[in-house]
């Protein structure tokens, strides 16, 4: 009885061993994919369609692949801020658009109308602010924003004529190009000066970022 | 001397059986846990079903363990008919033979698509079909041997 009591304990112990260790394997194997995949060329990472928010001259690129219908987006909105504060003129953050849920790539053309007014900014945040007025159980809803948006100070008039131009279906098509080229399957997917945030966590994206200001400004 | 059936005389030989049902199950368990929370595959509807017949299995074999218990059969094997009819049923549609708009996938991840190919044939639902096959089979071998 009691070696039956051993065996089933061993093999306790042995499954969960087994699942622990092929967990880090694999996942030191995507790290490897995804940084390797990362290698590619600076304007996969930065478009010159895409918006930047930063100092000119700061050397540390934190390219933030973003759905405006994503939950953890709006969330990691403020902690974003939070980091570039914490390390002032040297983090530029670029914004690049992967609408995975379904029916976000309208609002994302809505975003993007929005560059033409020079309100990129006030709109990505008003989008994230209003989330879940447009976007409750993950069903965005374009024509609930417009009313957030005319508050947030936009010309709707323009906006919805911007909108009928061509060139929004493909700067969405190129950024979700660029999003599986980068193995983005996720939102908010994060780069820092083209390395992967492997393992997804606000510490985890505040050590990669931090290393590369270090590795950028050494002291 | 006329004696009932002892309960300890076949306990070894069918503690080993239950041991291997217990561990298979725990196996395909932990299989499946790590497809879904570290390869980060997303279940389907139809892989939950066989799921929800899959992980009661571990906790239910494993009390049958200790004291060892043959009866365990009796409460094992419905769950296990169970995942095995939705198995088949998800290898049918992974297959193609029973059509797309057929299956209970409206939204969510698609029962059709190819997430993993192992060798070339092997599928996930595939594995969950051998998986519920060997279990069904060796409870099946249990419940013989410890009904006289």
């Amino acid at each position: 009885m009691n070696k039956q009591r051993v065996v089933f304990a061993a093999s306790v112990v042995v499954l969960i061993g087994v699942f622990a260790i092929g967990a880090r394997l694999f996942q030191q194997k995507k790290a490897e994919q995804l940084t390797f995949k990362a290698q590619q060329s600076f304007t996969t990472f930065v478009r010159p369609h895409s918006q930047v928010l930063g100092a000119e001259d700061a050397k540390v690129y934190l390219v933030e692949f973003t759905d405006p219908a994503c939950e953890t987006c709006a969330a990691f909105s403020p902690l974003v801020k939070k980091l570039m504060a914490a390390h002032p003129d040297r983090i530029k953050l670029v914004v690049r658009y992967a609408p995975f849920h379904h029916g976000s790539d309208g609002v994302v053309r809505l975003l993007h109308a929005s560059t033409r007014q020079g309100k990129f900014w006030e709109a990505l945040e008003v989008m994230y602010k209003s989330q879940p007025a447009w976007a409750s159980h993950h069903q965005p809803q374009p024509e609930l924003l417009w009313g957030f948006l005319a508050e947030a100070g936009l010309d709707i008039e323009r906006l919805s004529k911007d909108l009928q131009s061509p060139e929004l279906g493909k700067v969405v098509e190129q950024d979700l190009a660029d999003a599986r080229a980068l193995g983005v399957d996720k939102t908010p997917g994060f780069f820092v000066n083209g390395k992967p945030l492997v393992q997804f966590g606000y510490t985890e994206l505040e050590q990669l970022v931090q290393a590369e200001v270090a590795a950028a400004y050494p002291k | 001397m006329v004696t009932k059936p002892q309960p300890d005389a076949s306990a070894p030989a069918g503690w080993s059986l239950l041991f291997a049902c217990w561990l298979l199950a725990a196996t395909a368990t932990a299989g499946s846990l790590f497809f879904s929370s570290v390869m980060d595959l997303p279940p389907c509807v139809l892989c939950w079903y066989q799921r929800i017949a899959l992980f009661p299995l571990v906790l239910i074999l494993a009390v049958g363990l200790f004291p060892f218990d043959a009866r365990v059969v009796r409460y094992a094997l419905p769950l296990a008919l169970a995942g095995w009819v939705v198995a088949g049923y998800h290898n049918l549609v992974y297959l193609g033979f029973i059509p797309e708009r057929l299956q209970p996938c409206s939204q969510g991840v698609s029962c059709s698509e190819r997430n993993l190919d192992l060798f070339g044939f092997v599928s996930i639902p595939l594995l969950s079909l051998a998986g519920f096959s060997a279990l069904i089979t060796l409870l099946v071998v249990l419940h013989r041997r410890s009904t006289p």
